[in-house]
Formats: C-alpha cells, sequence, structure tokens
C-alpha cells in the first residue's frame, strides 16, 4: 500500500543534494513512502497539521525525533533477531546484532522515559508508539539485513551530530552525546562486517576526508530521507524542528 | 611525564597570554550565548603559575579545543610513528591504522585553523613519548610484544578521545564549535570501535572493564564507565530482560571524561 507523501514546505537544494547522498548510501530498495514529512521553521507559531502529530520545538522537539528514530532501530533489530538470517548467522555477527537490539531498546526506553517525565501530565506531546513495515525487506538476507544496519546506525550517528545546536539543556546534550557514540560504534562495526579488513568502519562515504569530520544532518535531511523508505507508517510531522 | 610543566604551557601561553585573543573568537563567532560568553570568564588563571588541579582545563570553547588539540596531536603523532615503524605486519590492519591516521592529521588541521581563525594562538604540540616512561616499547621490531602494545595503545587513545570530547560537549553548547565537536567525537568512536575488534573485543564498552590484555595503567580510560544513571533514570530499570542487565545498560551509553581526567591520562605520554 503507497501512502501520498504530503510536504508542506519543499526542501531546497542542499538538502536535496543531501538527501540524494543518503539514498545513494542506502542501497535499499525502497518499500514506499509512508511517512507524512513536512519542515517550516520559518515562523515561530508552532505550525502543526490537524490530527498529526507533530514532535515539537525545542529540547522536546528534539527528543521526540530521538524517539522515533530510537523506536525505528529498536523495531528494525527485533526484527532481526527474530530472523532467519540471524539463526544461522556466526557467533560473531550473532552476538554484534544481539547487542545492537539490546542498546536500541534501552535508548527506546530510555527516550520514552525522558519525554514522559518531560511532558507530565501533557501526555499528548509525546510522540506516540509508531508502527514499522519493511516491505520486501528479507530479514533472512545477510546482506539486506547488515545493509539496512548500516544505513540505520550512519543516520543515527548524523542526526544525532546535527541534532546537537539544537539541545538546550546541558544534560540532554551529554545523554545525546553518550547515545551517538554508541550509534557510531555501531555504525563502524556494522561496516567491518560487511567489508572486513576496509578502511570502511570510518570510510570516506561519512567521515570527509579533509577535515575528517563525520557526518551531521538536520531533522528534516534525516526525516525525508528515513520516510523515502517507507519503515515508518505512523504519520508524523517535524513543523517545528529545521 | 611532567604534568604541570604541559598545564603551565597549556594554561598560561594559551589561555592567559591571550586574553585578548580569547574575546577575539567571540566577536569572530559572534553567535555565542549568554551561557558560554559567562563561562569565558576566566576563573583566576592569571593568579597562578603552577595550577590547581581543579582547574586545569578551562571550562570555555576554547579550552575544549585547546585539549582536543592536545590530544589530536597526541594520536596524530601515536599513528604516524606505528606506520612508520615497521611493527605492523598485517596489511588488513596496516590499512585501519592509515585511514585512522588520515583522520587524526586532519583533525589537527582543522583545530589548529579553527583556532586560529578565531584569534586564538593554537596550544603547542608537547613532546611525546609512547614508552610512558619505559612501561611500552611499541614501535620497537624487536621487541615481541611490540603489535599488542600498538593496538593496546591506540584502543586506550580512541577510547578516551570518545570520552574527552564528550565531556567538553557542555562547554562547546551555544558555541559554533559544538557541531565539528560532535563530528570529531563520532569519528573517534568508529575508530575506538574498529580497534577494540581488531583485539576481539565488542566495539563498545562493557562496565568499566578495559578489557583483555590492555595494560593497567590504562585503567583511568575506562574508569566510571560502569554508569548506569542517565538522566536522573536507573536505566536498568527501565524494563526487564537482557537489555536491561547491567552489561547492555552500560554498554548502551559511553560516559564523559572530564578535562582534568584526560589531561592525566594524556600525561602519562606526555615528556614536555
Amino acid at each position: 500500500m503507497k501512502n501520498k507523501i504530503l510536504k508542506v514546505h519543499q526542501p531546497n537544494q542542499k538538502i536535496s543534494n543531501d538527501r540524494r547522498q543518503f539514498l545513494k548510501l542506502s542501497g535499499l530498495a525502497m518499500v514506499g513512502t509512508g511517512l507524512l514529512f513536512a519542515c517550516d521553521n520559518d515562523d515561530d507559531n508552532n505550525p502543526t497539521m490537524p490530527g498529526v502529530f507533530d514532535l515539537g520545538k525545542g529540547d522536546l522537539g528534539v527528543l521526540n525525533y530521538a524517539y522515533a528514530l530510537e523506536q525505528l532501530e529498536a523495531d528494525f533489530y527485533t526484527k532481526v533477531v527474530n530472523g532467519s538470517y540471524w539463526a544461522s548467522a556466526s557467533s560473531i555477527e550473532k552476538q554484534v546484532l544481539q547487542d545492537l537490539y539490546y542498546h536500541e531498546v534501552n535508548h527506546r526506553d530510555f527516550f520514552s522515559a525522558a519525554i514522559s517525565a518531560a511532558v507530565g501530565s501533557n501526555t499528548a506531546a509525546k510522540l506516540p508508539t509508531l508502527e514499522f513495515n519493511y516491505g520486501s525487506l528479507n530479514f533472512g538476507s545477510r546482506d539486506q539485513v547488515l545493509a539496512t544496519a548500516k544505513v540505520l546506525e550512519d543516520t543515527g550517528v548524523a542526526a544525532y551530530n546535527g541534532a546537537g545546536k539544537l539541545i538546550t539543556d546541558p544534560g540532554y546534550l551529554v545523554i545525546a552525546g553518550k547515545i551517538v557514540s554508541v550509534e557510531a560504534r555501531h555504525a563502524s562495526a556494522i561496516r567491518t562486517l560487511i567489508n572486513p579488513g576496509s578502511a570502511d568502519f570510518a570510510g570516506d562515504d561519512v567521515v570527509d576526508s579533509i577535515t575528517g569530520l563525520d557526518r551531521a544532518l538536520d531533522p528534516s535531511d534525516i526525516l525525508a530521507a528515513v520516510g523515502d523508505t517507507g519503515f515508518i507508517t505512523t504519520k508524523f510531522t517535524a513543523m517545528n524542528l529545521p | 611525564m611532567n604534568i604541570i610543566k604541559f598545564l603551565d604551557e597549556f594554561t598560561n601561553e594559551s589561555m592567559v597570554e591571550k586574553k585578548s585573543s580569547r574575546r577575539d573568537i567571540f566577536g569572530t563567532f559572534g553567535s555565542l550565548s549568554k551561557k558560554a560568553a559567562l563561562a569565558a570568564i576566566p576563573f583566576g588563571l592569571g593568579s597562578t603559575k603552577t595550577f590547581a588541579s581543579t582547574t586545569a582545563v578551562a571550562a570555555d570553547p576554547v579550552g575544549a579545543l585547546q585539549l582536543a588539540l592536545t590530544l589530536e596531536y597526541l594520536e596524530d603523532e601515536f599513528y604516524d610513528l606505528a606506520l612508520q615503524s615497521g611493527v605492523i605486519t598485517d596489511a588488513n590492519v596496516e590499512k585501519v591504522y592509515m585511514q585512522i591516521s588520515k583522520h587524526e592529521q586532519a583533525h589537527v588541521d582543522f583545530l589548529f585553523a579553527g583556532l586560529t581563525q578565531a584569534g586564538v594562538t593554537p596550544v603547542s604540540k608537547p613532546e611525546f613519548d609512547f614508552t610512558a616512561g619505559g612501561l611500552f616499547d611499541p614501535f620497537n621490531t624487536s621487541n615481541p610484544d611490540a603489535y599488542a602494545q600498538l593496538l593496546a595503545l591506540a584502543q586506550a587513545f580512541e577510547d578516551t578521545g570518545v570520552r574527552a570530547y564528550k565531556g567538553q560537549a557542555g562547554n562547546l553548547q551555544g558555541s559554533p564549535f559544538l557541531t565539528a565537536g560532535l563530528q570529531i567525537h563520532s569519528v573517534e568512536a568508529r575508530h575506538a570501535s574498529e580497534i577494540r575488534r581488531i583485539r576481539g573485543l565488542k566495539g563498545w564498552i562493557t562496565g568499566k572493564e578495559r578489557g583483555a590484555g590492555m595494560p593497567s595503567q590504562t585503567q583511568a580510560v575506562y574508569d566510571g564507565e560502569e554508569n548506569v544513571m542517565q538522566g536522573g533514570l536507573d536505566v536498568t530499570t527501565l524494563g526487564t530482560g537482557p537489555a536491561f542487565s547491567i552489561n547492555a545498560s552500560t554498554e548502551a551509553y559511553d560516559e564523559t571524561l572530564s578535562g582534568d581526567d584526560a589531561v592525566a591520562i594524556a600525561s602519562l605520554f606526555i615528556v614536555a
């Protein structure tokens, strides 16, 4: 089933380039375009669309954003460790993927608890539990599982790196830092599983050869790319984040 | 291992004499928060030559970047010497060291240029001793332990780098350098994971384990990693099952290292 993608704000050329880079990196079969994605931070009127959850602005918006990404990762690895590739994988690969599953579930439930604490009685401000659909992605295929894991981990790194500047509370910034380096450790391990004995763990496709800097992308770039995968079927918007 | 001398140079030359330059960094970039501007007020650095250990690294963007540059100098020289030593005979490991070396050189150049453009004199490159006063002999092909030491030191440096950058995030918050700092931080974490996995460990840190084969002198790199309190929440209580075990809960979050602790670790390898 294909859902119509709605764009309230057309991404500019730079974003489109970043997005193409992401999609090129992914090498994934796109299963649809389910995510309603919108971006408009040109004013302070807290724009929303009726009946559609918006991540919100400021620290809460970033927490909800991180929660969405961690929900996706946790769900993906839950399916991985229940899939046939994992069941017959080498002991090393089994352990790596099981650890990633544990870590992402922990991250997801941390954000759930942190957001609940932050919003108090205003529970409508917390991103709901999302639903996912991986389409034709074959969890029995080592290549497909690892390629998707690579995209998700690299995306997590670029997302947290780009979100740091949006965070006001120093405590949240440190926690984001504690998580992003673990995502980067994951990305490195997955990349080496895919291409052992190479420089891919911190490859030139993600770490700039001249500056030595990893990627940092805005929520709009990340969510556009994630939306294009169609993995997240629950609609939400990010109209108050850049 | 003259830490006082190192700190003296680190702070007095770069922080105090360049006080006016310190202000330039804010003028140049002009978008710093009030918090960062307030944090930039020197806290008694000029009043003492030898330095209280509690104020070794200035809690502001310049202090953070100078510390980062010092650690990058250390890593950069380490990988250069490692690649020149002939100790690495595994072509795949050499490939890894070359990629890391390229990044550490880039980080040195990036931080040096960033500080310079901001009107601050970058801290000068210390003189390093990777034997740590005779504890190790990592570049000596006739030392049968040299290869193991090369890998162990790389692990210690990368895991330290991850923690040290994370520890400076608060000092970079509100400054134009925060994002770049994060972008270097995640690269160090990619490096750390790879080196750890080459050594047969997990890419992530369990509890405060330094891991098999790591010299006891590196324990300071891992102390504190056993923390399970995140944002006031004990993450082992968030749910049930192995995802919330002590092991998974410590692996899932890397911890910070204070500037002073990072300097203390680096100073093991600094002669002057």
